[in-house]
């Protein structure tokens, strides 16, 4: 990796015995101790050459094709964790967007073109026929999931930034039966880009779509809300999920990296405790560039004895309902009482920059949504402050606009309407294009449930409490239809 | 020539930790490269800088063998082998 020779490398490092050895504690500290892993290998799988007019036959095909490449997937991972010593917690697949894959069947092609214009009424206009198939294909990909053994499948998605299609309206009007009856199935939707603006008659039918996911998996405190993204800017290599999908302009197959280790950030940073900006942020930084490293290791790794094309790292902090594994946590370190008040904002925005600049240097291709990841009810010190009324909605939609995701896994009152949730995500949706960057919005109104109440999912989804959103209605401005125009800056030609 | 690995055992220090893991790995044809250690309130840190030929087994093989010989002495150590790439990659531009 030098370019030194053997013998020189071995002379030098008996000299430097101390830093050596100490470098080696410093990493065994940080797997042992703080957490440091690599949050998921992705494989990301295009099924562009499943299409067909029989859903028979595309599923088949999906079986055929997904199950070729990531055969060895979860046994590779496990390969790679035996011999580097480093845990890999996730094995997932990301598959091209399933409304793409529709376009063929007979019961999509007879769908009235016509009326697809205009504002929709998405109810009479899609035959049940059609919904079923996407019903269909998503219990087939959750079949897959379960057998090859990884954890989610993500790119059950549509891309509607600019209107809808046929295939597109088919899959989002069957979103809240296949949230309700697969479990390892993700879903995304794309709902504006900097380049084309917002599709607000998207943003209408998903504040609608969300409240029926919610209503049919309200048995299970509404976590169907949890396997869905509404993307503005959306990527086409996110190894995470919900938001996962295998883009247009990708390879036939490529493995994508997510690094991960608020814990070992959090231990950095709070041996930085009088310092002033710059060595925090250089502390911030020189600890993302170890952690990316890993997941640069890991990434070429599992590449090489997979025989699949390296795509990218993903450096993103993402933490886990672990006690020491809190992005708030870190904020909390860098000298804030409690995540939400003042300071937040800024805190936010210093680790998220000093992280990129960090983690660019360590691989030869970051991309995904590298940042810091916000999800509240996945980190104890965001559920916490939300708990002791610190965190609100508004807070964390400021703290969006300078770190990777969005309003992520946020409960909101289950008799929310739907105008509303579409409001908050038209919120979001903005800052993603007004700021050239990716955001999403993953709410759960958690049906039966009102603020202050405590919901738990268990595992990673982890526990929160349901937040306060303002009552005031922003039905009419919801219900106007058509887009928000493009803004001005995104004319760069 | 086979893999580098880093081999660390950590824990309370007492006499034959060095003899028991070099044991095992004589007995799997792994070379010893570096030795070095450290000794702090009680606790003993060693790290081996290990070269493994084509027939030592897999680094969870040989990891599972040194913990099976020094609980075989009553010994309660930490224990971890892992690529030397790890190291490298961390904490070299």
């Amino acid at each position: 990796m030098n370019g030194e020779e053997p013998n020189e490398r071995h002379a030098s490092e008996f000299s430097s015995r101390e830093i050596f050895m100490e470098e080696i504690l410093e990493t065994k500290r940080m797997i042992e101790e703080q957490g440091l892993d690599v949050r998921t290998i992705t494989m990301g799988i295009s099924l562009l050459d499943c299409i067909d007019a029989s859903l028979d036959r595309i599923q088949e095909k999906m079986r055929e094709k997904i199950t070729c490449f990531a055969r060895d997937l979860t046994q590779v991972a496990q390969s790679i964790e035996n011999d580097f010593g480093i845990p890999i917690i996730n094995r997932r697949i990301a598959i091209t967007p399933v409304s793409l894959l529709l376009g063929a069947l007979p019961a999509v092609q007879s769908i009235n073109y016509s009326g697809i214009c205009g504002m929709l009424n998405i109810t009479d206009l899609i035959p049940g026929e059609a919904i079923d198939a996407c019903i269909s294909i998503a219990s087939t990909l959750d079949a897959i999931a379960k057998e090859l053994q990884v954890d989610f499948i993500g790119g059950f998605s549509a891309l509607v930034h600019k209107g809808f299609t046929k295939e597109s309206l088919c899959l989002i009007r069957s979103l809240p039966e296949v949230m309700k009856t697969t479990e390892r199935v993700c879903a995304s939707v794309n709902v504006g880009t900097s380049r084309d603006g917002m599709n607000m008659d998207a943003v209408k039918v998903m504040g609608e779509i969300i409240h029926n996911i919610a209503m049919a998996t309200a048995d299970h405190g509404s976590i169907g809300c949890a396997k869905l993204v509404v993307f503005t800017n959306a990527v086409d290599d996110n190894p995470f999920m919900a938001g996962a999908f295998h883009g247009i302009g990708e390879p036939e197959c490529c493995i994508n990296v997510g690094v991960s280790g608020p814990g070992v950030m959090r231990n950095a940073v709070s041996h930085q405790k009088n310092v002033d900006f710059e060595s925090l942020a250089e502390s911030v930084k020189k600890t993302a560039f170890k952690i990316t490293r890993v997941g640069q290791l890991v990434a070429r790794e599992a590449s090489k004895r997979l025989n699949v094309p390296f795509g990218i790292v993903d450096l993103s902090l993402a933490p886990t309902p672990r006690p020491y594994d809190s992005v708030a946590g870190i904020l909390e370190e860098m000298g804030l009482e409690m995540t939400g008040g003042p300071g937040t904002t800024a805190a936010l925005a210093l680790l998220t920059d000093a992280v990129k600049k960090g983690g660019l240097m360590a691989s030869s291709y970051v991309g995904g949504l590298s940042g810091a990841f916000i999800p509240v009810s996945e980190d104890t010190g965001m559920t916490r402050a939300a708990e002791a009324g610190i965190l609100t909605i508004e807070k964390l939609e400021a703290m969006t606009a300078v770190c990777s995701v969005g309003l992520d896994m946020i409960m909101i009152p289950g008799d929310t309407l739907p105008s509303t949730i579409s409001g908050i995500i038209a919120d979001e949706g903005m800052i993603g294009i007004m700021n050239n960057k990716t955001t999403g919005t993953r709410l759960i109104p958690v049906i039966g449930k009102d603020v202050g109440d405590h919901v738990s999912y268990g595992g990673l989804l982890g526990e929160s409490v349901v937040m306060p959103v303002k009552k005031t209605s922003c039905e009419g401005f919801i219900s106007r239809g058509g887009r928000i125009p493009a803004p001005v800056h995104s004319h760069k030609n | 020539m086979g893999i580098t690995a880093v081999v660390i055992v950590v824990g309370m220090d007492q006499p034959g930790i060095v003899a028991a893991v070099s044991t095992v790995l004589a007995s799997k044809n792994i070379n010893i490269r570096d030795i070095s250690q450290s000794y702090a309130h009680e606790f003993f840190t060693i790290i081996l800088i290990v070269e493994f030929a084509d027939d030592s087994g897999t680094i969870k093989e040989v990891e599972t063998a040194i913990k099976d010989a020094l609980r075989e002495r009553d010994m309660n150590l930490f224990v971890s082998i892992q690529h030397e790439d790890v190291f490298r990659a961390m904490h070299r531009i």
